[in-house]
C-alpha cells in the first residue's frame, strides 16, 4: 500500500477521534477522560510517523484498532445520553467486525483470502451501520440539542417567573398594607362624618327651636294674659257679690245670678287659656326632645294648625314688618292617626317656614298688589290623611326643584339655612312614617308640599 | 262713646264687657267687636258715624292692624277722624315708629293695664 494512503488513513482516524469529541461534547461532559483523549494527538504521531518510516501498514492498522474501541469506549461513558447511545450502538458492531476481520487476516490469511468477498461484504454493512448511526446520533444530537435549548429556555422563563412573582407577591403586600391604610383612613373619616351629620342633625333642630322660640314666646303670652285678666276680673266679680250680698232685703238676685254666671263663664275661660298654654309648653318640649320614636295616636288637625301659628309668629318676632294671611282648612274626618309627634311637626314647621320665608322674598320683590298667604289643607283620601301646604310664594325652577330633597342643598345665603330640613323631613315622612312627601312648583305663582300618611299604625 | 275693639281673639269679648261691665252698664261706653282688619272695616262702613274709638291689635292674620289704621286714616277723614289706638305683644320700636307715622293716636303694649286704659278713654270723652 502506499505511504500517502497510510497518512490520510490516519489523517482520517483523527479526524473521526476529533469530531466524534466534539459532537458529544466531552471536553465538558467527561473533562477527565477528555484530558486521556489528548495524549492520542501524540499516538497518532508516532503511529503514522512508523507508518511512514516502514512504509508499513500495520501501526496505522493499529491506530485504528484503538481508535474504534476508545470511542466506543467514550460513548459508552456518556451512555445518558441518547445521541452517544446511537453512536455506541453503531461503534460496538463495526469494532466487532473489523478486530474480527483483522484478527482472521492476521492469523488465517489463507481462509480470509477465500472469503475476502464476504468480509468485505460484512464490512461495507457494518460501515454503512455506522455511517447510518452517525447521521441518525447527529440527528438525534439536534434533536437533543433544541430539547436541551427549550429547556434552558423554559428553566430561564421559570426562573423570571419566579423573580416575576416574587415582585408581583411583593407589590400585592404593598398595595395590601396601602389598601388596608386606606380603609382606615376611610373609616376614620365616615366615622368623623356620621358625628358630623349627627352634629348637623342637632343644629338644624335647634335652628327650627330657635325659630320656634319667638312664636312660642308670643303664642304663651296671649293665653297667659287671659288667664291673669279674667282672674282678676274674676276677683272684681266677686267683691261685688259679696258686696250685693250685704246689701241684705235691697239685694238683686237677678244681678248675683249674672254675676255668678260670668264667674263660672271666667273659670272656664281661664282653664281653657291654661290648658292652651300648658299645650304649647308641651309641644316645645317635645320638639326640642331627641324623638322617642314613638308613636302616638295625634289629632293632625290640631298638630297643622298649632305649628302653622308658632311658624308664623316666629317669623313675624324676626322681621315684624312681615305679615301673611294664614289659614288650616282641616277636615274633620282625618282625626287622629297614629305618628311620631315631634317627627312630624318638625316637618310641618319646616314646611311653614319655608312657605313663609318664600312669601316674604317675594314681598321683598315688591310685586305691586301681592298679599303673601300660607295655607295648610288637611283631608282624608281613602285609608291615608293628605296635608298640603301651600303658599303663593316666589315659586322655583325645576333646576331648584329637582334638587330640595337633597342633603346640604339650600337657596339661602350661606349662614341662613343648613340645608337639611327638606332632607330630614323627607327621611321622616318616607322612612320614619312610610309615607310621601312631594312638592309641586311654579316660578312665580308658588309652591305646594304635600305629605301623605298611611292611616294604618305601621308595626 | 262707641268703641270698636279689633283682635284676632275672641275671648277678648267676654274680657272688655267685664272689664267695663260698670261702664256698659250705665251706658258710658259701648262695645263692638271685630276679629279683623277686614271685619273691621265692614263695620266701620255702618258704624262709623258712631264709632269713635277703635282699639286695634297689631298682629293679626291677613290684614294687619297697620294696614288697617293705614285704610282708616286715608279714608275716614271725615270729622270727626276716629280715634285709633294701637296693641300689640310686640313693644318693639320699630312697630311703634310705624304706628305713629301712620296716625296712631296711641301705642299700648300686652299685657293690657285696664286701669290705664280706662283712664286714657275716660279723658277721651
Amino acid at each position: 500500500m502506499d505511504v500517502t494512503n497510510f497518512v490520510l488513513s490516519g489523517l482520517f482516524c483523527a479526524l473521526i477521534v476529533f469530531w466524534t469529541r466534539r459532537f458529544l461534547d466531552t471536553q465538558k461532559r467527561i473533562p477527565l477522560w477528555d484530558k486521556r483523549l489528548n495524549l492520542f494527538w501524540g499516538l497518532f504521531g508516532i503511529l503514522v510517523g512508523l507508518a511512514t518510516a516502514f512504509k508499513s501498514e500495520l501501526p496505522v492498522v493499529l491506530l485504528w484498532l484503538c481508535s474504534i474501541p476508545t470511542l466506543a469506549y467514550t460513548a459508552w461513558l456518556l451512555r445518558d445520553l441518547q445521541p452517544a447511545r446511537t453512536l455506541f450502538q453503531g461503534l460496538l458492531p463495526y469494532v466487532f467486525v473489523i478486530v474480527n476481520a483483522k484478527i482472521v487476516e492476521a492469523v488465517a490469511p489463507g481462509f480470509y483470502k477465500r472469503h475476502d468477498d464476504i468480509f468485505d461484504l460484512v464490512s461495507s454493512v457494518m460501515t454503512v451501520w455506522l455511517a447510518a448511526s452517525f447521521i441518525f446520533a447527529s440527528r438525534q444530537k439536534k434533536e437533543w440539542a433544541r430539547i436541551e435549548a427549550e429547556r434552558a429556555e423554559e428553566a430561564e422563563r421559570r426562573r423570571l417567573d419566579e423573580v416575576r412573582k416574587a415582585e408581583l407577591e411583593y407589590l400585592v403586600a404593598e398595595r395590601t398594607a396601602q389598601i388596608s391604610r386606606q380603609k382606615e383612613e376611610l373609616e376614620q373619616t365616615l366615622a368623623e362624618l356620621k358625628a358630623t351629620q349627627d352634629q348637623l342633625v342637632q343644629r338644624e333642630k335647634l335652628a327650627s327651636l330657635g325659630e320656634l322660640t319667638a312664636g312660642i314666646a308670643h303664642e304663651i303670652q296671649n293665653p297667659l294674659n287671659f288667664v291673669n285678666n279674667f282672674s282678676e276680673v274674676s276677683a272684681e266679680l266677686v267683691k261685688e257679690l259679696i258686696d250685693e250680698r250685704q246689701r241684705g232685703p235691697e239685694r238683686d238676685e237677678e244681678l248675683e245670678a249674672e254675676l255668678l254666671d260670668d264667674l263660672t263663664q271666667n273659670l272656664q275661660k281661664i282653664a281653657h287659656h291654661g290648658h292652651r298654654a300648658s299645650g304649647i309648653i308641651r309641644s316645645m318640649l317635645q320638639h326640642s326632645r331627641a324623638s322617642t320614636g314613638q308613636r302616638e295616636a295625634v289629632d293632625i288637625n290640631a298638630l297643622a294648625d298649632e305649628y302653622l301659628k308658632l311658624s308664623y309668629h316666629g317669623l313675624r318676632a324676626k322681621d315684624k314688618t312681615f305679615n301673611a294671611k294664614f289659614e288650616a282648612i282641616t277636615d274633620p274626618t282625618v282625626g287622629s292617626i297614629s305618628i311620631i309627634p315631634q317627627d312630624i311637626g318638625r316637618v310641618l314647621l319646616n314646611l311653614y317656614n319655608n312657605a313663609f320665608y318664600a312669601t316674604q322674598q317675594r314681598v321683598k320683590q315688591g310685586t305691586p298688589g301681592y298679599q303673601p298667604s300660607v295655607t295648610v289643607r288637611t283631608e282624608r283620601v281613602g285609608d291615608r290623611v293628605r296635608i298640603r301646604v301651600r303658599d303663593n310664594g316666589l315659586g322655583m325652577p325645576d333646576t331648584v326643584r329637582q334638587k330640595i330633597f337633597q342633603p346640604f342643598f339650600t337657596t339661602k345665603p350661606t349662614g341662613e339655612g343648613t340645608g337639611l330640613g327638606l332632607s330630614l323631613s323627607y327621611d321622616i315622612i318616607t322612612k320614619g312614617h312610610n309615607g310621601t312627601l312631594t312638592v309641586d312648583s311654579q316660578e312665580g305663582e308658588g309652591t305646594e308640599f304635600t305629605i301623605e300618611l298611611p292611616n294604618q299604625p305601621q308595626s | 262713646m262707641n268703641i270698636l275693639v279689633v283682635d284676632d281673639e275672641t275671648d277678648v269679648r267676654p274680657l272688655f264687657e267685664q272689664r267695663f261691665r260698670r261702664e256698659i252698664r250705665n251706658g258710658e261706653f259701648r262695645f263692638t267687636f271685630a276679629e279683623s282688619g277686614e271685619q273691621a272695616l265692614e263695620y266701620l262702613k255702618d258704624l262709623l258715624s258712631e264709632a269713635v274709638l277703635i282699639l286695634s291689635d297689631i298682629n293679626m292674620p291677613g290684614m294687619s292692624g297697620l294696614e288697617l289704621l293705614r285704610q282708616i286714616k286715608s279714608e275716614y277723614q271725615a270729622p270727626p277722624p276716629p280715634v285709633v289706638m294701637m296693641i300689640t305683644a310686640y313693644g318693639d320700636a320699630q312697630s311703634y315708629n310705624q304706628a305713629m307715622e301712620l296716625g296712631a293716636d296711641d301705642f299700648l303694649t300686652k299685657p293690657l293695664d285696664f286701669n290705664e286704659l280706662k283712664n286714657k278713654l275716660k279723658t277721651l270723652q
